[in-house]
């Protein structure tokens, strides 16, 4: 085996992941009156966001195909691996 | 549970009766340990004194229930909470009477008539039974406890108790663990416990006092192992006591509800009698609970342990004797644990002890709890009635007059109830029953209508038998989506089915072939007028699934409208007969002339305002071999005639076509299903008028006809043997990625495919299109042209596995054919018509596919249901928001726009939204 690395973000099925600013991150919480808890999760090793730079607590903004409404757009938040 | 408002009614005085001990009923939040299933729950303590009748005038005082903790017992509460201790495995004496220190003993509660409770005084159904205890002649250890002291045994020291972590160390864990619970729940906190002990397992030397470990082992179901030797629970019971309640937090056991010795049974206490009551039989004779079963074994084997051991027995005697306990009391708690055979009847039907009752789909939580038998139902066989309406049921009397609707007496409906009770319950429309307002419930007999009608006044509340107009609810399992239950109007009916109109079969997923459904009566004006809101059948005609309506027109009535509404002309009178029979009494809107076309017939029914483009299932098609006949044109209706095109099943079956959503959006729910009800009546009378018989001869072929299907299957046929003779000279071009073998029978598939397409286009193109079974294909009523071809010309290539058919000998399928013979007919390909006939061998394939169907259909749908089960459970209570996100019960987020585009798919069209419509609607209302 070659070691060569994958980049999983250039796969086609791998949707794009982006990193919330702080204001962004709040104005989403405020937009869904919740708190980090409500939020889905994603683990902090996910392949999706390793190039992202990440700590917890960090909202990820994922955006998708959606066979209903041709884009979606997800939030999680970075939990420990 | 915890924090659930709930108004608890209780008498003042029981605030002042014996005191609480150690924190029994305080109201801690559940700790982790104690919410596992299986642990006793926490009782009250025993009332010693003279206990006080509860009366319902005494003065009540509602309080809310803030939390509930579970816990385990100790040793000293069952002694505590036992009111007597159990000595003998008797059970009545001589006379038949309950022995005092026997497991009937009446201290613990009465199950005779007659008899009081000794502990309380209270007769029987008064008194709800008391516990007792046996003291038990050596410790055993509970079966559901020994994964737990396992662990315990495992991760403490085997000489000074402490847990396997050192000193400086331990803190640190426990304050990792609070964080963990505060951060992300008790469910990650379980999960790190669970890390903890697998990491403690393979330390072998005491932190604490440096001694060495031993290893410790599980002979299943409750024997430890120390180094192959056997740790007896005794010791067990030792060195679980050794273990500081400082470092129980680890274990997740939280020391103020459990001890983990107490895992070790020393004392067991021994439940009510009103918990297993004997039954007693026909015969006079008396059958046991199979609890009482146990429990005696349990006792009488406690004795003989108790005397050999003071008689000074040899240690094996003894030993074995132990084990025997232990064995009865694992299968008094369980009695399906994987290593022990189950303790069974002398029947040698096993028992069913404390485990089975609460487990599974016939234990108490879903048979009991999350589900319950309901009065005021009935369930009989279905049978069809299609001039019923659509949201009526058809009720036999004999159901009618046993099922009733409260009604309270006012001084405006006394006369009108008094009738009621007059009639009795023997004579319909009568009542079975009379509430007086106190709330006692007197039965009506010949003898006591009299006696009642005389009393009867205001407040009053007379349950009378059920009249036409009454509300159901009508159901049939299994109930997999809301329009499985829905509010039907009731129509008294003679003879013994229910009836229903067969346009509501496909929400029930209903047919007749002995089907039976169920019926509810609603019995408050609450749940009345509810179920007429939200459940009645018409409220429910657009699918939330996909956004049409879920019934339609279906079999006959297709057909009717379909011949109908493509070239039927008709006398006058004809007319008016037909629209008769749909319940019609104005006519006029017909035509003022002698002969009528079947357009203009159904166009009466339509509304006079409404316009509507759609397409046919013809003119959907693409087959091209139909000449132009008004079945291909598009649907056209200007203001309320149809103008061209057909009623077929792409507008007006169930789960289909946009007439049947645009009518309903513009005219209302009332309006679609009544104009639902008068088509369907329409169609049927239609065929009732013409006539309508499937015959052979509708497989009739013309004779070019038979001779080109005959050279289409007879070319095919040469070319398979081409290809074959290529492969087997190995001149044939493979696909990419598939062997020479595979890209053969892809070859052969196709081709055979083709050639059975192309016969079926010969069967569409030469059949009559006036036979009823053309019809019937045509329109969408049942069936297919395929199948039409399956029995006119050919029914093609048997597939098992998505292959042709391989198996059975060695090289070959069938001892018919000769080894690696590849041709079709040795491979699964029937080249004859179902009415022509099959030789043989094709009807052996045929056989095959069938029987494969068969079996995957039988074995799929319980697969299936179960995984709806799991589905429905999982996402109960997913919920749609305000804000359109999708939340769970916690309310975290799921979805953040409800499938993602946050559409109401039952407000749209085929989970469309037609947005030029609505604009130019929206124009035509401003003009």
């Amino acid at each position: 085996m070659t070691k060569k690395k994958f980049d999983v973000t250039k796969h086609s099925l791998v949707p794009k992941h982006l990193k919330l600013s702080d204001k962004e991150k709040k104005e989403i919480l405020d937009l869904y009156r919740i708190s980090l808890k409500e939020l889905p999760k994603i683990r902090k090793k996910d392949s999706g966001i390793a190039h992202l730079e990440v700590k917890e607590g960090d909202v990820i903004k994922i955006i998708r195909p959606s066979a209903t409404a041709g884009e979606s757009i997800f939030f999680r938040v970075v939990v420990s691996a | 549970m915890a924090e659930k408002e709930q108004t608890v009614s209780e008498v003042a005085a029981v605030g002042s009766e014996s005191s609480q001990a150690n924190g029994v009923g305080e109201a801690t939040i559940a700790s982790e340990i104690a919410s596992e299933a299986k642990k006793t729950e926490q009782l009250e303590q025993p009332e010693k004194r003279e206990p006080k009748r509860i009366e319902p005038q005494e003065q009540l005082v509602s309080k809310s229930v803030r939390s509930i903790t579970f816990s385990v017992f100790s040793p000293k509460l069952i002694k505590q909470m036992a009111s007597a201790k159990v000595v003998t495995p008797e059970l009545y004496d001589k006379e038949g009477y309950p022995v005092d220190g026997g497991l009937m003993d009446i201290r613990l509660g009465v199950i005779d008539p007659g008899l009081k409770c000794k502990t309380c005084g209270s007769k029987l159904k008064e008194c709800s039974g008391h516990f007792g205890y046996i003291e038990l002649a050596r410790p055993i250890i509970h079966i559901k406890f020994i994964d737990l002291i396992l662990n315990l045994l495992k991760c403490s020291c085997r000489d000074c108790g402490r847990v396997l972590i050192p000193k400086n160390k331990i803190d640190k864990a426990k304050k990792d663990l609070e964080n963990i619970e505060r951060d992300l729940g008790i469910e990650e906190r379980r999960r790190s416990v669970k890390d903890i002990i697998t990491n403690l397992k393979t330390i072998n030397k005491c932190p604490w006092c440096t001694v060495k470990q031993q290893k410790i082992t599980l002979e299943k179901p409750t024997t430890v192992l120390e180094n192959e030797k056997r740790v007896s629970p005794i010791e067990i019971r030792a060195r679980l006591e050794k273990i500081p309640d400082e470092d129980l937090e680890l274990f997740g056991v939280s020391p103020k509800n459990m001890r983990p010795e107490w895992g070790v049974l020393t004392i067991l206490p021994i439940p009510p009698v009103t918990m297993r009551p004997s039954i007693t039989l026909e015969s006079g004779e008396r059958s046991e609970d199979d609890l009482t079963h146990k429990l005696g074994d349990i006792v009488r084997i406690n004795q003989r342990l108790f005397e050999n051991i003071n008689a000074g027995a040899p240690e094996i005697i003894i030993e074995d004797l132990w084990d025997l306990l232990q064995y009865h009391i694992t299968t008094y708690f369980d009695n399906d644990v994987a290593q022990l055979p189950p303790a069974r009847h002398r029947s040698g039907q096993p028992l069913k002890t404390l485990t089975e009752r609460i487990k599974s789909k016939e234990g108490r939580i879903r048979h009991n709890l999350a589900g319950k038998r309901t009065n005021f139902s009935a369930r009989t066989v279905i049978s069809p009635d299609p001039m019923l309406s659509i949201n009526e049921v058809g009720v036999p009397m004999e159901i009618a007059m046993k099922l009733t609707v409260p009604e309270r007496v006012n001084t405006w409906n006394l006369a009108y109830l008094k009738q009621f009770v007059k009639n009795g319950p023997k004579k319909y429309p009568g009542s079975n029953y009379v509430i007086r307002p106190d709330g006692k419930k007197k039965k009506l007999t010949d003898e006591t209508i009299e006696a009642s009608l005389e009393e009867l006044q205001p407040g009053y509340i007379v349950e009378r038998q059920l009249l036409d107009g009454d509300i159901a609810i009508f159901n049939r399992q299994p109930s997999l989506h809301r329009m499985s239950m829905m509010c039907h109007r009731i129509r008294i009916l003679p003879y013994r089915t229910l009836r229903l109109n067969p346009v509501v079969c496909h929400p029930y997923n209903a047919d007749f072939d002995g089907d039976e459904m169920n019926l509810h009566i609603p019995q408050t004006e609450e749940a009345r007028t509810e179920a007429e809101i939200l459940m009645e059948v018409q409220t429910q005609l657009i699918s939330p699934r996909y956004g049409l309506s879920v019934i339609g027109c279906i079999q006959d009535a297709i057909s009717g409208l379909f011949t109908l509404t493509r070239d039927l002309e008709v006398d006058r009178t004809f007319a008016i007969d037909l629209l008769g029979a749909t319940g019609m009494t104005e006519f006029n809107k017909l035509p003022r002339k002698e002969k009528i076309t079947g357009r203009e017939i159904a166009s009466v029914l339509l509304p006079e305002d409404f316009n509507f483009t759609g397409k046919s299932k013809a003119s959907l098609s693409k087959s091209t071999t139909q000449k132009e006949r008004p079945i291909g044109t598009a649907v056209e209706i200007r203001n309320g005639k149809l103008i061209s095109g057909v009623l077929d099943s792409s507008n007006l079956g169930e789960g289909s076509g946009l007439l049947l959503r645009t009518l309903h959006k513009k005219y209302g729910k009332e309006f679609t299903i009544d104009l639902l009800g008068k088509l369907f009546r329409l169609g049927i009378e239609v065929l009732l008028r013409v006539g309508f018989s499937v015959i052979i001869s509708d497989t009739d072929l013309p004779e070019n006809a038979q001779k080109s299907i005959k050279e289409t299957l007879e070319k095919a046929e040469l070319d398979v043997q081409e290809l074959i003779s290529l492969f087997h000279n190995n001149k044939l071009e493979t696909f990419p990625g598939r062997t020479l073998r595979e890209t053969l029978e892809l070859r052969i598939l196709e081709v055979l495919n083709k050639a059975r397409n192309r016969t079926g286009e010969i069967v569409a193109e030469f059949a009559s299109p006036n036979s009823p079974t053309m019809v019937m294909a045509e329109s969408g009523a049942r069936g297919n042209l395929l199948n039409l071809a399956q029995m006119a010309a050919c029914v093609g290539q048997q597939a098992m596995r998505g292959k042709r058919i391989d198996k059975g000998y060695k090289g070959r399928t069938l001892s018919a054919f000769k080894k690696d013979d590849l041709s079709p007919s040795a491979r699964g390909f029937i080249a004859n018509g179902f009415k022509g006939g099959l030789n043989p061998a094709e009807f052996f394939f045929g056989g095959m596919t069938g029987r494969d169907s068969l079996m995957d259909t039988a074995l799929r749908t319980p697969k299936s249901g179960y995984l709806y089960r799991r589905l429905a459970n999982a996402m109960q209570d997913l919920k749609v928001e305000y804000d359109h996100t999708v939340r769970d019960a916690a309310k975290r987020i799921i979805q953040f726009t409800y499938g993602e585009d946050g559409k109401d798919v039952s407000k749209s069209e085929n989970g469309i939204l037609n947005v030029r419509r609505i604009i130019e609607t929206m124009a035509e209302g401003k003009q």
